[in-house]
């Protein structure tokens, strides 16, 4: 808990929200003849460093809270959500989102239990918490080692972005609980110039962390890891268009998996019958090498959450294994509708959103093969080292997947650098071209941020070195693919 | 809900802009905002979700000395607003001194008589209940499914209102509010294609006023056709070939280079575009210009972010760049004045924002268009975020219709298209005439000569 930033909801609060409370609220909510409700208390204060130009430029600070109410009927979901908790307002968006059913019984919520929950990121001493000169001192630091690194860095930029979120979750089948979840994310990027050429570089991590983040990863490790690859892109040249082999460094590649599958198996998709795995369980849909799991349970990890926003204790969901669809990610509707347990997967962004079945930590599990093995059986193709993101179109499976720093491989050789490029497949046919898989398993460094329909929540990916037989990139240089 | 009380957000914001000063600000900047929404997805037919919401917050924007912070609370209780101020003081004295940090000149600030109404209000659009949104988008959906039997299924339909207003009050003197209305449907059906895949396809419809919004079947049959024309889509070879952009793929190039034309990122050095002021930046046929002041259009507004008039900035005049977009602070660091491009964030920050970003139509319509290119993809989806901004590489996914002879002959997907957007914006040999203003980054349909298209 923040001694300083905490909801005044919460069990420790200046005035908390007991079951007693949160019973008649949900009370109110299936007044109207709703099926199930749920309550989401939501307090998130959060804090921004920007240093630029070598000073601090900007310190700020936010602090948002509201209550979002649900109430299902059917398939049909009402909500509504108020920022001002007092009896009256959330009494009005429980009556609110309760019209959603406007006829029928009024079952009674069943008596709320608290239980408690696993601690899979306990931070000792919240970056909230903590002085801001101690966080204005480790931006200074990162600016000093990028500058100090190379005489061709014009320009640095380094921020902190700190948050915690602190959430009540009432529901109507008895569900109650509360959860603190911290979040940190560091972040720097430089330009280097050399003769008319500019580039840029960046690195960056956290996750649910305090301030001994820095401890594993210290500000002068990511310096100089956006320093390197501003640098080596100096003499990026065009890059090949075409089909061709591609390799993918482990860890952030990951977010290949992300949008190639990940997406894609996400229940209410499948529900809606809208997905491209629709109907897919028990069916290949991938080269046997691949297993693929989303798991809440990584300690620390930008994607890993004790409860999800409905309540569920998420643990490690089997997607696909040797190649064979396993299962989906589930929120309550989608898990109710398939007749199985709730996998713990129903997200939000905010109070002020609806849940939705949404990855923490997707990985691929690792292969038998030597990372540098892999490398050497490519006679011409594309190394990727670095990624922006990606996007998919759920219906189809086609994804993209845009390359910031990425390499020529010539004769088992990682030569040239690339200028940024994009790589584009579809998702069930690149994961049946998944040809050799490393045994240098790696996790994203906290950076990645997910969007759908328009909520955006962090997550987490993983993955070891892969080698896919045949992928389009999308460069310009042609002839030579 | 009725149209708020502007005068009561004015008066939040001076007594914030007070607190902040009696604690020690020696300038303070305060925005208020409020707005209330409902929206309502039907899918099959039934009602799927119905989200009803209003909020509120204020944002605000300290200096002590020459030193910045910035907070923002939607919890506007008294202990909230105290803590938000008090975190904002004790800020400023961990940031650093910027020599270039400021608020406009006074003079410089606009009066609130000098606020023009752009008309961007409808006060009808409170009445339309959950009912009449359930409605709306079951027409709009209805008619996506009666328009093509091979329409099978559907990600549903969205209606959302949404009203919302906001103030700014600052210490320099400045006091001004406007207010505004926005409504939008949203039809997305799904078919069945060939070999297991499911195609999906949209269109929309946005309008700040509800009668001039397209009608729910209209939506819902564009919705259908553009579903059904990627049924069968292929990839194609790799090779180099003419790209047509629909207005909705167009507007995202456009978004592109209101980036780099942002005087942000000329100061840190970010943009392709740096040094490029009165050069030539794209073909003669390109003139951009960013107007805040059309009425009743999305991005309009009568005053930026930090209170200053707004006005018509032409960015790009027959291939020319002749400005770039700048708030205060960026024309202090660039030397130059600022074009009221400042755009006030809701955490309370500033930052430099276009208004209504518009490439300027040309004469020819689409169909002309068409039919004058031998040989082009014409994409109508892009996907990925593949530019770099530094150096003004693109690649990004595209999809949409192979043309052969000035006709569509089949769909196309699984591709990407390749070239620096100094080349693409240089290669635009045709603009069409048809701009429809939905969104405040808003462009016709346009032709580029030659770009790299990755595919077999």
């Amino acid at each position: 808990m923040s001694t300083r930033y905490s909801a005044p909801f919460g069990p420790q609060g200046s005035s908390p929200i007991d079951a007693q409370t949160a019973h008649k609220l949900l009370s109110l909510a299936l007044s109207r003849g709703g099926d199930y409700a749920d309550l989401f208390y939501e307090y998130n204060a959060s804090g921004s460093y920007a240093y630029d130009e070598g000073i601090l430029k900007a310190a700020g600070r936010a602090v948002t809270m509201g209550l979002g109410v649900r109430v299902m009927k059917g398939d049909a979901t009402g909500y509504a959500y108020v920022e001002e908790l007092t009896s009256e307002s959330m009494q009005k968006a429980a009556l609110t989102a309760a019209q959603i059913a406007a006829s029928g019984g009024t079952p009674t919520p069943v008596g709320l239990q608290s239980r408690t929950l696993p601690k899979r990121y306990s931070v000792e001493l919240l970056s909230l918490d903590v002085r801001g000169e101690d966080k204005r001192a480790l931006l200074e630091r990162a600016d000093k080692a990028a500058r100090a690194a190379d005489p061709r860095v014009t320009r640095v930029d380094a921020s902190i972005a700190e948050e915690i979120r602190e959430i009540l979750i009432a529901s109507s089948d008895g569900k109650f609980v509360h959860d603190v979840q911290p979040l940190i994310r560091f972040g720097i990027r430089v330009i280097v110039e050399e003769e008319g050429k500019r580039q840029s570089g960046s690195s960056g991590g956290g996750g649910r962390f305090g301030m001994e983040y820095f401890d594993a990863k210290s500000p002068e490790w990511h310096a100089a890891e956006a320093v390197r690859g501003a640098v080596s892109m100096l003499d990026a040249r065009e890059a090949p268009a075409g089909e061709m082999e591609v390799v993918l460094a482990p860890g952030d590649s990951g977010i290949l998996l992300h949008e190639a599958v990940g997406h894609g198996l996400e229940a209410d998709f499948n529900r809606k019958k809208t997905s491209n795995y629709t109907d897919s369980i028990g069916k290949n849909v991938a080269s046997e090498l691949c297993t693929v799991v989303d798991d809440a349970r990584i300690q620390s990890s930008r994607g890993t959450i004790n409860v999800d926003d409905e309540g569920n204790e998420p643990e490690c969901a089997t997607l696909i294994e040797n190649g064979t669809l396993r299962g989906y990610m589930h929120d309550r509707h989608s898990a109710d509708f398939f007749k199985v347990t709730p996998s713990g997967n129903g997200r939000r962004e905010s109070f002020r959103s609806h849940p939705m079945p949404r990855m923490t930590n997707t990985l691929l599990l690792p292969g038998p093969h030597d990372p540098e093995e892999i490398v050497r059986s490519v006679k011409r193709g594309v190394f990727a080292r670095k990624f922006g993101g990606g996007q998919v179109d759920i219906s189809n499976g086609d994804f993209v997947f845009s390359l910031t720093e990425s390499y020529l491989i010539e004769d088992g050789k990682i030569t040239a650098p690339l200028k940024g490029v994009n790589l584009i497949g579809n998702g069930p046919d690149v994961m049946r071209k998944v040809v050799m898989l490393g045994t240098d398993m790696e996790t994203s460094d906290g950076i990645w941020t997910c969007g759908k329909d328009g909520q955006s929540v962090p997550v987490g990916v993983g993955c070891p070195t892969i080698k896919i037989s045949a992928v389009t990139v999308g460069g310009t240089q042609m002839g030579q693919g | 809900m009725t149209r708020r009380n502007l005068e009561s957000l004015i008066d939040l914001g001076g007594q914030i802009v007070e607190r902040a000063r009696k604690a020690g600000a020696d300038m303070a900047e305060v925005s208020v905002r409020e707005g209330d929404h409902l929206s309502v997805k039907v899918r099959k037919g039934e009602a799927e979700l119905v989200e009803e919401a209003g909020s509120r917050s204020v944002g605000l924007r300290v200096m002590r000395g020459q030193q910045v912070a910035v907070t923002y609370t939607s919890d506007l209780s008294e202990a909230g607003i105290a803590r938000f101020v008090e975190d904002a003081i004790e800020l400023a004295a961990l940031s650093q001194p910027d020599p270039f940090a400021g608020p406009p000149d006074p003079s410089l600030l606009s009066k609130r008589s000098e606020h023009r109404d752009l008309d961007t209000y409808d006060e009808t659009m409170s009445k339309i209940g959950a009912g009449d949104a359930i409605k709306l988008a079951k027409e709009g959906e209805d008619a996506a499914f009666a328009y093509d039997k091979r329409i099978t299924n559907s990600e549903g339909a969205t209606f959302t209102r949404a009203a919302g207003a906001s103030a700014l009050v600052t210490s320099g003197g400045f006091q001004g509010v406007v207010d505004g209305t926005y409504a939008s449907l949203v039809v997305s059906p799904v078919a069945d294609d060939a070999d297991g895949k499911k195609r999906s396809g949209h269109h929309w419809a946005a309008r700040r006023k509800m009668h001039e919004l397209e009608s729910p079947k209209s939506v819902g049959e564009e919705a259908a056709r553009r579903t059904i024309a990627k049924l069968g889509a292929q990839k194609v070879d790799t090779q180099e070939v003419a790209v047509i952009f629909d207005p909705d793929a167009a507007r995202s190039l456009l978004g592109l280079l209101a980036g780099c034309i942002s005087g942000g990122s000329i100061w840190r050095r970010s943009s392709y575009l740096l040094d490029r002021e009165n050069t030539e930046v794209a073909s003669k046929l390109v003139t951009v210009v960013d107007d805040p002041l059309l009425v009743g259009a999305p991005g309009s507004r009568s005053f930026d972010g930090e209170g200053l008039l707004s006005r018509r900035n032409v960015v790009v005049e027959n291939g020319i760049l002749k400005t770039y977009l700048m708030d205060t602070y960026s024309a202090k660091k660039l030397n130059k004045a600022s074009t009221a491009s400042a755009s006030r964030g809701s955490s309370g920050g500033v930052s430099i924002g276009t208004t209504n970003f518009v490439l300027q139509p040309g004469t020819m319509s689409p169909e002309e268009l068409l039919k004058s290119t031998p040989r082009a993809l014409y994409v109508t989806d892009m996907m990925g975020m593949g530019f770099n901004a530094v150096t003004g590489d693109f690649s990004r996914g595209a999809a949409g219709y192979w043309v052969e002879n000035g006709e569509k002959k089949f769909p196309v997907s699984e591709v990407t298209i390749s070239l620096n957007l100094d080349q693409i914006l240089k290669r635009i040999d045709a603009v069409a005439s048809d701009l429809d203003m939905r969104t405040s980054v808003a462009s016709p349909t346009i032709r580029v000569s030659a770009m790299t298209l990755a595919g077999r």
